[in-house]
């Protein structure tokens, strides 16, 4: 430590690693931790589940591995146990380090990070042995809720806490995006609860309160965490002030004003009023504005960073994979919401769309968070660089190879379905998707492996300590850049 | 500080105004549909769930059967699922009302199931087609829910439910039983029928006619007049 700090430029007036990493240490690895044993948790889950689509026979006579259980599982576990604990986690640390804040009670975090994992496992394991709600998105059993939603709060109210109490005088765009993102989510949740489990409202006004609720956990949790991270690392690693910082504001609320009324446009051609379908069509396509905003702040950033730094940061590609994957993600259910959508919605290609932003958004911009915070929490750097590299090379590969073939499978099963295709014929057209999906899910799920043994040997591995304690800590990990944090 | 007020206060009033705007609006008018009396049957429709498939829907829920399954028939342009004979007409809001849990499902990986009941088999059939689906639907990707039957030693007379021992494999002296669980599922799948038409519903979506002919652009009904 003395090390590090006889190595500051003592004319630095924040450094880059500073108290307010320090104060949130513990309760950032903690929680990173567990989100990276909940995400090899989802992949193995979701990969039984990948199985099972193309080879029924698989595990087939365990009955809380039915495809029917284990899906919703490997969903349950990769949503709130990998998607909410390390959203909490880079929040968290997104937050201490943009407000300067050193707030005490990191202790109350890993409590409250405790019963959310508890909370989770509770609702994971109640999936599989024939608790779930079979509603998606919201199968963990209602009874679990309430203790999740205390200790959400408690790890919110904390990082809320520390804006307030912070001694930034500015509020950073990423700020704004996790305050949205922290404050929607229980909102969200609670309410769709109350509403479909607590007291049940009537009739398929139930698959509104679900739509409302899936697509709000999708643009206002995970989209927002991840724009969090763009906003935040892409003029880090540049060390260029985003793009057209003026215009950060538009696409900020124009996305916070359309994006709950998006979800309608899940249910286009479902027994619901058609003036809900049309305004779910109406928000979805609005999304596009804000979208073009969000673009130009962050591929104006990255191309006048200049296109070789993608060459030499590992993180930099994990992020500006994370802005293909969101404007992609925007423009699929735009597209979605549109006529033929009405077809599309019951098939592979939407499914795919959600995983566009759950893993390509959400995941690729935390993993590439990850790799730039944890240097600074513990003050190492990452041991092999090559491991970061194989982790983004199975991590592309797999999502795209799954995605690319889910969704044009899905395309032609969509067609196929509303051409009145034999359904024997549609099922055995879907097939080669699904196998390659599920090879997809296997090089996921290696990259995921490497990512977690990369992680421990960082966080936990005595040699890894060893013998950074005897070497200087690395440069980059000095680098001061303030004023990009208040690039405003 | 302010800012983060602002944002706060501004985060709160769009997600309100979405959920006012999309659910608290639909709860208060579409939410109210009350069951259709029909005076010359001099009955409601629908018509209350008999025990057990209630009982028979928890069962359908937690085994995820919607995964795959969807329980919505749509009409309009794109939709093949008439001519599928999914059904004899679009689902209606009304259909769900007295369901517990609405299950609409959002991916068609097997068949709409939502008029089940009319084309279902004979329950022995039904219970072969749960217990091996290959055996009744060969090429199928549904799982087996053998876990849903008990293989036992016949003991007097056999079980008149017991699955056919010339298609299912059975060690000697013993016989395959649906459980409590595949009888009251059973019990569920066949009685997944919208067989009534409603007045209201059926004249703003007329079925088509004759072949080629446009239907009207509405999938669904609108909200009824109070």
């Amino acid at each position: 430590m003395s090390a590090y700090q006889q190595q500051l430029s003592p004319a630095a007036p924040v450094a880059e690693s500073g108290p307010a990493d320090a104060a949130v240490r513990w309760p950032v690895l903690f929680l990173l931790a567990s989100s990276i044993l909940w995400l090899l948790a989802g992949s193995v889950l979701a990969l039984i589940a990948a199985i099972k689509l193309h080879t029924p026979g698989f595990l087939a006579d365990c009955e809380f591995l039915t495809y029917g259980r284990v899906h919703p599982a490997a969903l349950n576990a990769f949503a709130y146990g990998w998607g909410v604990n390390a959203g909490l986690a880079v929040a968290l640390w997104l937050m201490a380090r943009l407000s300067r804040a050193t707030l005490p009670g990191g202790g109350l975090l890993i409590v409250a990070g405790a019963f959310w994992n508890l909370g989770v496992k509770l609702g994971v394991l109640g999936i599989l042995a024939g608790w779930s709600t079979s509603v998606p998105w919201l199968e963990m059993p209602h009874q679990v809720v309430p203790l999740l939603l205390v200790a959400y709060a408690l790890a919110a109210a904390w990082v809320v806490g520390a804006l307030r109490h912070g001694s930034s005088p500015r509020l950073y765009v990423s700020q704004w995006w996790l305050l949205v993102a922290l404050f929607s989510f229980p909102w969200l949740w609670a309410t769709a609860e109350a509403m479909l489990f607590f007291g049940p409202v009537r009739g398929t006004v139930q698959a509104i309160v679900a739509a409302w609720f899936a697509h709000g956990f999708l643009l206002l949790w995970f989209t927002p965490v991840a724009l969090a991270i763009m906003y935040y690392l892409l003029p880090k690693l540049l060390g260029k002030p985003i793009r057209a910082y003026h215009l950060a504001s538009f696409g900020f609320w124009a996305y916070v004003a359309c994006a709950g009324w998006a979800g309608a446009s899940r249910l286009l051609g479902a027994p619901v009023p058609a003036w809900t379908q049309a305004a779910g069509t109406v928000a979805s396509l609005m999304l596009l504005a804000p979208l073009g905003v969000i673009a130009v702040n962050l591929f104006g950033t990255l191309f006048n960073g200049g296109m070789a730094a993608l060459a030499r940061s590992n993180v930099l590609r994990f992020v500006g994979m994370a802005a293909l994957f969101f404007v992609l993600a925007l423009l699929r259910y735009a597209m979605m919401s549109l006529g033929a959508g009405t077809a599309i919605q019951l098939s592979w290609f939407a499914a795919a769309s959600d995983y566009v932003v759950l893993y390509g958004v959400f995941s690729f911009a935390v993993f590439g968070a990850v790799y730039y915070l944890m240097p600074r929490l513990v003050r190492r750097a990452w041991p092999y660089a090559s491991l970061i590299h194989a982790h983004f090379v199975c991590s592309a590969l797999g999502f795209i190879l799954a995605g690319v073939a889910l969704s044009l499978g899905g395309l032609k099963q969509a067609a196929e379905l509303s051409r009145g295709v034999p359904f024997a014929e549609v099922t055995a057209h879907t097939m080669p998707a699904l196998q390659l999906a599920t090879v997809g899910g296997l090089i996921l799920l290696v990259g995921h492996l490497v990512f977690a043994f990369h992680f421990v040997k960082l966080a936990f591995c005595p040699c890894v300590r060893a013998r950074a304690a005897a070497a200087p800590v690395p440069a980059e990990l000095l680098r001061t850049a303030p004023e990009l944090e208040a690039a405003s | 500080m302010n800012r983060a007020t602002v944002i706060f206060f501004g985060a709160f009033f769009a997600l309100t105004l979405s959920w006012a705007g999309l659910l608290l609006s639909n709860v208060r008018s579409y939410g109210v549909l009350a069951p259709y009396f029909d005076d010359t049957e001099n009955k409601a429709y629908p018509s209350q769930v008999p025990g057990l498939a209630a009982r028979g829907a928890q069962v359908y829920a937690d085994l995820g059967c919607a995964y795959c399954h969807t329980q919505q028939v749509r009409g309009g342009e794109p939709s093949a699922d008439l001519a599928r004979k999914w059904g004899g007409r679009e689902s209606y809001g009304r259909d769900y009302i007295r369901e517990e849990r609405v299950l609409l499902g959002d991916l068609r990986v097997g068949p709409d199931l939502r008029n089940f009941g009319v084309r279902a088999p004979a329950a022995a059939e039904l219970y072969l087609h749960l217990y091996s689906p290959t055996t009744v639907v060969p090429g199928s990707t549904m799982p087996a829910h053998r876990f849903l039957f008990a293989t036992r030693q016949i003991a007097g007379q056999p079980s008149p439910f017991a699955l056919d021992r010339a298609k299912v494999a059975v060690p000697a002296g013993s016989e395959v039983v649906p459980t409590e669980r595949a009888q009251v599922l059973v019990a569920y799948l066949m009685g997944l029928h919208d067989g009534y038409d409603y007045p209201e519903e059926k004249q703003k979506n007329t079925p088509p006619k004759k072949a080629g002919e446009k239907k009207p652009e509405t999938h669904t009904p609108e909200a009824p007049k109070k």
